[in-house]
């Protein structure tokens, strides 16, 4: 399945085990540049295992195996240094998790692991991560204040600027909305819209007026019998949503199941 | 119309009458409440009540013994124990830094391993998984074995075969091996209690695992952690059975590493045992429990910051 222009991620005849159990059989897929793409499907069909791909992820789980081939801009994931492989691909998770520091120690938590020292250098990019997150101009005035101590919505705002500190070139985002109120969803969603220009976006998602609403391209996975998780259709998210060429697709955006 | 108001009425008195039968025993399950609160209420007093009857008892004969002078004499021996007690103190200290100097960077370091490493590592070999194995069943045995076996142990190595002798070393090699696995558990707990969600946000930006262990997690962890080092400063404090067989007894200032020396728990050991200076025995032993109450409170404070810290407080 192959759609116009250059192709930032792709995965080909990717399968993924945990132990002995396929947990995705035979994906292929390429993500473009520069857009939201959403990964929608029901429960247990391993969308976030698939997300996880890109940054490796799924390696911090023992006894995980992979067939098949994940590319970042045409190179190999599996041949890259996993640490330089996540700077690139950031990711923001289904719960907010800032650490249990203060806002600026968790925006800057990323560019001093990776080296950087300088406070001047350090206090613009913060300053810059936080404004392109949205968050700036609510914590500006407190800093130092703990991260723990910010609503659900603003966590969720300072893990997407901690993510793009270390200037990474894809986010991915697992249910970013999911734990937040429709207020704090919303917000989101619109970063992610914003954020795409600069960006390539992958995002799992549950809800699908937000795949509907936020995405330029939507895949639908669902899975098999065998709980195997597998790919049925992807495409542009217009064309997924009003016109699917797979009648399992139309079944599960109508609402018929999953 | 009949049969059916027939059936209800039959059906409203049975509900009456199992309504009344489930009351019945309404009177009996108060008496049976009253009762067991009356139990456990009582378990509860008598148990504090007699904690506070040893430390209470000590305090107030110890009490008439403790003044500057004891606290800052030597003890000067004999059958009536003269003088203070103040190399007892300094012995008790020197040891507990020796203690903890030696066993908690290796204690924090070996939990982390355990921890934090060797997850991954059980994915890399049969063989280091099974060391792994062995080494967590090892520390769970050796934080339960009678402590005089750390004694005996200390004594046939460090005082007889590595010919330390009594001293001050000795005596903190052999307390360091005692206290390891208090340390490794209570940092293996700290470090279990940090969410998988704080080790998952530091790697997805990059950093690497020590970084992560470094930068996240251990900071997570560190009140749990320090608690850990400071009940183990407690145990220290608190053990005779070790430095019994490794420390020598002798009540002059230990100068050297290789000097022996006596803690306070051993001086209150002496005095009742070897002397007829009970009441300097109690004056030591209030000395004790000051000292004990000072590093549990210590704790509970620690503790309570860390619960603080976890929910941004501070």
């Amino acid at each position: 399945m192959s759609t116009d222009g250059a192709v930032k991620l792709e995965t080909r005849g990717y399968n993924f085990y945990y132990g002995g159990f396929r947990a995705l059989k035979d994906v292929d897929i390429k993500i473009n540049p520069n857009q939201v793409t959403a990964i929608i499907g029901p429960s247990g069909c391993g969308k976030s295992t698939f997300l996880r791909t890109f940054n490796r992820m799924n390696e911090l789980i023992p006894g995980v195996r992979v067939e098949g081939q994940a590319f970042l801009d045409g190179e190999s994931i599996f041949g890259e240094d996993v640490v330089e492989l996540r700077r690139r691909v950031g990711m923001v998770f289904q719960r907010p998790n800032p650490f249990p520091k203060s806002i600026y120690a968790n925006v800057t938590y990323g560019p001093r692991a990776h080296g950087m020292r300088d406070r001047s250098e350090l206090d613009q990019l913060a300053e810059r991560s936080l404004r392109a997150a949205a968050l700036w101009d609510e914590v500006k005035d407190e800093l130092s204040k703990s991260a723990l101590a910010l609503s659900g919505g603003q966590q969720q705002r300072l893990c997407i600027a901690r993510a793009l500190a270390v200037e990474p070139e894809v986010i991915l985002m697992d249910e970013p909305a999911s734990a937040l109120d429709p207020v704090a969803t919303l917000k989101i969603e619109e970063l992610m819209r914003e954020l795409a220009r600069e960006y390539t976006i992958v995002v799992v998602t549950h809800n699908m007026q937000q795949a509907a609403r936020v995405s330029d391209h939507t895949a639908f996975f669902m899975m098999g019998e065998d709980r195997e998780g597998y790919l049925v259709e992807y495409g542009p998210t217009k064309e997924i949503f009003t016109n699917p060429k797979d009648q399992r697709t139309e079944d599960y955006i109508t609402g018929r199941f999953g | 119309m009949n049969a059916i108001h027939a059936g209800t009425s039959s059906q409203s008195a049975q509900d009456a009458r199992s309504a009344a039968r489930l009351s019945d025993n309404l009177a009996r399950r108060h008496l049976v409440e009253r009762a067991a609160f009356g139990v456990v209420w009582a378990a509860g007093m008598v148990a504090v009540l007699a904690l506070a009857v040893v430390v209470g008892y000590v305090l107030l004969q110890g009490a008439s013994q403790v003044n500057w002078e004891f606290l800052t004499t030597p003890p000067r021996g004999g059958i009536e124990a003269e003088g203070g007690m103040s190399t007892t103190f300094m012995g008790t200290l020197y040891l507990v830094l020796l203690c903890i100097v030696l066993a908690a960077p290796l204690g924090v370091g070996a939990a982390i391993y355990l921890i934090e490493y060797a997850e991954q590592a059980q994915a890399g070999g049969r063989w280091l998984s099974r060391l792994v194995g062995v080494a967590r069943f090892g520390v769970e045995t050796l934080a339960g074995v009678p402590s005089i076996i750390f004694g005996l142990f200390g004594y046939a190595l460090f005082v007889t075969l590595l010919e330390l002798g009594f001293s001050l070393l000795s005596a903190g090699l052999a307390g360091a091996c005692l206290i390891l696995p208090v340390i490794i558990r209570t940092t293996e707990e700290a470090l279990l209690a940090v969410p998988l969600s704080y080790r998952e946000g530091s790697l997805a930006l990059g950093a690497t695992q020590w970084q992560t262990v470094s930068g996240v997690v251990v900071p997570a962890a560190l009140p749990g952690i320090v608690t850990g080092i400071v009940l183990s400063i407690g145990r220290v404090v608190s053990e005779t059975a070790v430095f019994f067989v490794t420390f020598g007894g002798s009540a002059n200032m230990p100068k050297s590493l290789l000097s022996p020396g006596r803690t306070m728990a051993l001086h209150v050991y002496y005095l009742a045992m070897e002397t007829r200076a009970f009441a300097k025995a109690m004056g030591t032993g209030a000395v004790l429990v000051v000292a004990t109450i000072i590093i549990n409170a210590s704790v509970s404070f620690l503790s309570r910051r860390v619960m603080g810290r976890l929910r941004g407080v501070g």
